[in-house]
């Protein structure tokens, strides 16, 4: 059976870059992403993913917003968070807002569920981080009952309870596409198999193929569980430019800002120049030309046994005529070389 | 006999500890907060070898036992059963996770000197804390590599020190004394070390 391998684009509503090298407005990145993203499904790529923040260098708090807007102006695109952040949300509410999102968007709506790997959005909203393990696990059973799509009656402890409760609108296919993006743990593995839902890794650091036995984890898990084991998904950050030398020239300082930004909340030291090369070289960065990130992407995918990968662009101050770009380049041209690459093996 | 070790927690740093110290050549024992039947399947998939066990079993089990549990659960840990260990400390304080550091730890104290008043019939070292997990598993190299990496040590105690040195060193890594259990606070989140991957020389230069 041939495999049907999906390519998507990643953002966060990272902040670009004017020409003058000045970095834009909010709304000026928020409308930057509806123009990539129409770009994106002209080109054909397969979903544009976009996640929930609720942080300054982030333009993006609510993901659901921009993709209705992005879905009234494109065909065939599938219209994904990357992730919500089910923790802090309501479930009733995710399920309500993205089937109406699939509603204008002719059934392209999807929701890929995770904890986020920041937790800002907790003391926002009133949550303790005390709770972190029993939010997500009550909520995320919550979703899976209502993308049932069917009366709910459920209870627990961090909502109030539903008897019978019927949730609206229903949506034309009968289900929103519904992935949960876990990063390195294994217990969210197996939460994601128990529940029956498609996995997405996201893979931010170090060599790819350590994630082959996380997959195994989850086959194993979704038989044990009497549950389907979906086709696994990766996500992972790049920069594409012309050359190798360009790409990795521009990427360098947008990448140390983004990830130096992060590592001096959490307490870890600046990036060295090494180690961005051996992220590139053999880690999870993938960044060069065309065909140097199509080759990489390809061999991630087979060490890893993904059969659908994220690129996550812009990330970091890039310059909005630099991210345009790139989505060109991946959607002309490493998309069907990395399809062409997994076809052959 | 082979040696042995036991692991509290079976997360991300965990599980690739077990793996390493199984390719080691150690039995190892490892432990989740509840049922071991709970983290059953993850063990046989990612650390095949290992054995699930509580906490408070694994603990009896071995003499050396690795903390790899959330810091903020630290008061969890079975006091008792660690009672005349040697207990390696490998947890940070974790905002994401832990919430505020005044909510578990006093603020004049190292994690690990918290630690050791807790477990104060053990005696606890400050190691394999400083490294990502996913470094720690890419990173592994037998004694005299080329590019081997090293591992911070902090402890009060020679022997305890000497045994947390020699699993350093049987996990892949150069072992690094650094001193007494307090001066593990040079490892700790916000201090150059923290999340450092480097050779024994640069280790020891931004410590
Ligand atoms: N991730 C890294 O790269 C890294 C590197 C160095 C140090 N560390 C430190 O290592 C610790 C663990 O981090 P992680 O990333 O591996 O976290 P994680 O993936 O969330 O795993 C935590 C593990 O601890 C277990 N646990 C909780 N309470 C326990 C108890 N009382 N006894 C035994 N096990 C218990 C959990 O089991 P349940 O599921 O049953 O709760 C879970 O298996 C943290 O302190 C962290 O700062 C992490």
């Amino acid at each position: 059976m041939k495999t049907n391998y999906t390519f998507g684009l990643d953002n966060f509503g990272d902040i670009p870059l004017d020409e003058s090298g000045e970095a834009v407005t909010h709304a000026q990145a928020i409308r930057q992403v509806v123009d990539e993203a129409i770009l994106a499904d002209k080109l054909g790529v397969d979903i544009i993913a976009l996640g929930e923040h609720h942080r300054e260098e982030y333009s993006i708090s609510s993901p659901e917003m921009v993709l209705a807007a992005i879905a009234s102006r494109t065909k065939r695109i599938k219209l994904s968070s990357g992730v919500t952040v089910l923790s802090s949300d309501d479930p009733v509410r995710v399920y309500e807002r993205f089937a109406t999102l699939d509603a204008v968007s002719n059934g392209r709506a999807q929701i890929i569920l995770g904890r986020g790997s920041f937790t800002e959005s907790f003391p926002l909203f009133g949550y303790s981080l005390q709770d972190y393990d029993v939010l997500f696990e009550e909520k995320i059973e919550l979703m899976a009952e209502l993308l049932k799509e069917k009366p709910v009656s459920w209870s627990g402890t961090t909502r109030t309870e539903l008897a019978d409760a019927d949730v609206f609108p229903k949506t034309e296919s009968g289900r929103i596409e519904t992935w949960v993006g876990v990063g390195g743990s294994p217990n969210s593995v197996l939460r994601a198999a128990r529940y029956g839902f498609p996995l997405i890794l996201a893979i931010i650091g170090g060599a790819p193929a350590r994630f082959a036995p996380y997959v195994d984890l989850y086959k194993q898990a979704a038989k044990e569980y009497g549950t389907t084991a979906h086709p696994v998904g990766m996500h992972s950050p790049g920069y594409i430019a012309d050359t190798d030398e360009e790409a990795m020239e521009l990427a360098w300082p947008t990448f140390k800002t983004a990830f130096d930004a992060i590592g001096k909340t959490r307490g870890w030291a600046p990036w060295s120049y090494e180690h961005f090369k051996r992220e590139v070289a053999m880690g999870s960065l993938y960044v060069g030309s065309p065909k140097t990130v199509a080759e990489r992407i390809a061999h991630a995918m087979r060490a890893v046994g993904a059969e659908r990968f994220d690129l996550v662009y812009g990330f970091g101050p890039v310059k909005a005529s630099d991210r345009m770009k790139m989505v060109e380049l991946y959607g002309k041209k490493v998309i069907p070389m990395v399809r062409e690459l997994l076809e052959k093996s | 006999m082979a040696k042995r070790l036991a692991i509290l927690g079976a997360g991300k740093l965990g599980i690739v500890l077990a793996q390493l110290a199984l390719r080691a050549g150690y039995d190892v024992a490892i432990a989740a907060s509840g049922d071991p039947a709970k983290i059953d399947l993850t063990v046989r998939t990612l650390a095949p070898g290992a054995t699930a066990m509580t906490a408070t079993d694994a603990a009896q089990w071995s003499d050396v036992i690795v903390l790899a549990l959330p810091l903020s659960k630290y008061r969890t840990l079975p006091v008792t059963a660690l009672a005349g260990k040697f207990v390696i400390d490998a947890m940070n304080y974790w905002w994401e996770v832990d919430g505020e550091r005044e909510d578990s730890i006093p603020s004049d104290q190292s994690s690990s000197e918290a630690v050791q008043m807790l477990l104060a019939e053990s005696t606890v070292i400050k190691a394999l804390s400083h490294m990502g997990y996913h470094d720690l598993l890419d990173e592994a190299r037998p004694s005299g590599a080329e590019g081997r990496r090293a591992i911070a040590v902090a402890a009060d105690d020679d022997s305890a020190r000497a045994s947390a040195m020699q699993l350093v060193n049987d996990l892949g890594f150069d072992p690094l004394d650094i001193g007494s259990l307090a001066n593990g606070r040079r490892l700790e989140p916000g201090n150059p070390a923290f999340g450092a991957d480097l050779p024994l020389s640069k280790l020891k230069e931004i410590i």
